[in-house]
């Protein structure tokens, strides 16, 4: 154990962990953040806190994960390379290491151009690999990248994000690979409709070595119609709704498809749990926070915290 | 070379608004490459300005004139007569943003105002198409990547591989452009250099981009 938390704890001994993600209103109102925790806390055994997701303003996830912290719902500080440089983000892994925040999560971030500032100056300093990379320098032996040397920075779980359903295949696996080398301890997946390609994607993954190295986290998505997952399949960027799914979807009654959208998603998650490679999920609920323990209900994952 | 593009009539005219005697001036390098500033372009918008402004019920009187190239100083000498002579209170210059900058140093007496929109660093596609190819980050190094650009050519300027966003190719941000890394990818398997891009990329040196402050390029060895 390096960092020392609970996310950690959980995917180190073995177990399988669910996550899910908060994604932060553009609020200054603490009470909101604390009413959206109630969805998360106890259900899950991290929260991944996004960091201004889609390119859209929300609180800073450095705060908000520490509203969640005095919670005592453990976050997943997201940090984007879109909007900061080196020296600010590494600033933030300092602060974060200050607040007692012990996860963060890495990723380039959403062009800004799907967001709500469309005009804005993007930073894009360095990508999401050397963020990985500037994290483990920093948790592992102090070091800034510049090389200064900075005291007592708590460790860091390292995570990072992957796409096993871009083309080609090998090339994705290589991203991954790359991520891995650079140092992340957990990798949660795009969105997986199609589990025999997250399955082939996995597989893979394990032929590389890659496996053993990291853990695998599969992400899924609950749909609230078919209309909505049409609208995701089309519009969403790396996302694709598989066509089982969206027959299912199509199968029911318009006002029924809330819940066959969650009963599907239970259904992949206790498929996901099954399959080899993977050690745990993480909920993307598109701002339908209120689902999530509904829906680990119903797939019978209850998590290890949640029961003590 | 350098893209250039017309501003829309409109925003000319109102930059222009309160002059009557003007210059425009082209330029024969880049711009009259990409169309947007040469000898031709310069005759079709004096006309179009022209007429605008006759419309408007003040009619304006447009000279034009088109110099070598307007990014050397040289060349800008050839204005230095017709502003003297012919008293111009404006010098409209269809050239990349070199040019007018040039212009507004030397004459300190006139106005100076762009015709273009200086778009980027880059070449032909197709007929009446460009795109743009280098960022002039100062510090080239494409050779890691099959000789193609990921910090220009890939909307995030990623250097480990695509965002999940590419699809089919080609790019999340704007679906008319190839994901750069699809042909990065493609080029190093042809070229059997797929190891070369697992290696982890350092934080890339941003001191000899623009970050570094306005830049310059001294020659010692040229210097007599
Ligand atoms: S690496 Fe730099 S100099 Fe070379 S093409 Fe790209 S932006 Fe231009
Ligand atoms: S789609 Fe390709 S070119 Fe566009 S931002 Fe993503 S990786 Fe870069």
């Amino acid at each position: 154990m390096k960092a020392g938390s609970n996310l950690e704890r959980i995917l180190k001994s073995g177990q399988f962990a669910i996550t899910a993600e908060f994604v932060p209103p553009a609020t200054g109102d603490r009470e909101l953040i604390e009413r959206q925790a109630l969805y998360f806390k106890g259900h899950v055994d991290a929260a991944n806190v996004a960091d201004n997701m889609g390119a859209v303003v929300g609180a800073a996830s450095c705060a908000v994960s520490k509203v969640l912290l005095d919670l005592g719902l453990e976050p997943i500080m997201s940090l984007v390379t879109r909007d900061r440089n080196r020296i600010a983000l590494q600033s933030d892994l300092l602060g974060a290491s200050l607040l007692g925040i012990r996860n963060v999560f890495c990723t380039t971030g959403d062009h800004q151009k799907f967001g709500d500032h469309p005009e804005a100056l993007n930073v894009y300093d360095i990508d999401s690999v050397q963020l990985v990379n500037a994290v483990r320098g920093l948790s592992d032996s102090g070091k800034l990248l510049g090389g200064a040397g900075c005291d007592k920075v708590g460790s860091f779980f390292v995570g990072a994000a992957a796409d096993p359903f871009g083309e080609p295949a090998d090339l994705m696996i290589l991203c991954l690979g790359q991520k891995v080398r650079a140092g992340a301890d957990f990798i949660q997946s795009q969105p997986v409709f199609d589990l025999e390609k997250f399955g082939h994607w996995v597989r893979l993954a394990r032929e590389e070595g890659l496996i053993e190295k990291c853990s695998i986290l599969a992400t899924v998505m609950p749909l609230r119609s078919a209309r909505e997952a049409r609208a995701i399949h089309e519009e969403r960027r790396g996302v694709e709704v598989s066509r089982d799914v969206m027959t299912r979807l199509e199968g029911v009654l318009e006002p029924e498809q809330a819940q066959e959208g969650l009963k599907i998603c239970a259904e992949q998650m206790q498929a996901l749990k099954e399959m080899k490679g993977v050690q745990g999920i993480h909920i993307m609920s598109a701002g339908r926070e209120e689902v999530i323990p509904e829906l680990i209900k119903k797939s019978g994952l209850e998590t290890a915290r949640a029961k003590g | 070379m350098i893209i250039a593009e017309r501003k829309p009539i409109k925003e000319l005219l109102e930059m222009l608004a309160g002059h009557d005697k003007v210059l425009l001036v082209g330029c024969k390098g880049c711009v009259t490459v990409c169309n947007a500033g040469g000898v031709k372009e310069v005759g079709v918008l004096a006309s179009a300005l022209r007429i605008a402004r006759r419309r408007q019920g003040r009619p304006i009187e447009i000279d034009e004139m088109t110099l070598d190239r307007q990014c050397e100083p040289e060349f800008i000498s050839w204005l230095e007569e017709p502003i003297r002579e012919k008293g111009y209170t404006a010098i409209m210059s269809a050239a990349c943003s070199v040019g007018p900058q040039y212009i507004a140093e030397r004459f300190d007496k006139v106005a100076v105002m762009p015709a273009l929109n200086t778009k980027f660093i880059g070449g032909t596609l197709e007929h009446e198409v460009w795109a743009e190819f280098c960022r002039a980050c100062g510090n080239c190094g494409i050779h890691n990547f099959g000789g193609l650009c990921p910090i220009t050519r890939c909307s995030k300027g990623l250097l480990h591989g695509p965002c999940a966003g590419s699809s089919g190719g080609k790019c999340e941000v704007r679906p008319e452009v190839d994901c750069i890394w699809h042909l990065i990818y493609t080029r190093m398997k042809n070229l059997g250099q797929v190891e070369k891009l697992k290696a982890l990329k350092p934080a890339k040196d941003w001191s000899s981009y623009w970050s570094g402050g306005v830049r310059r390029v001294v020659r010692e060895d040229l210097t007599l």
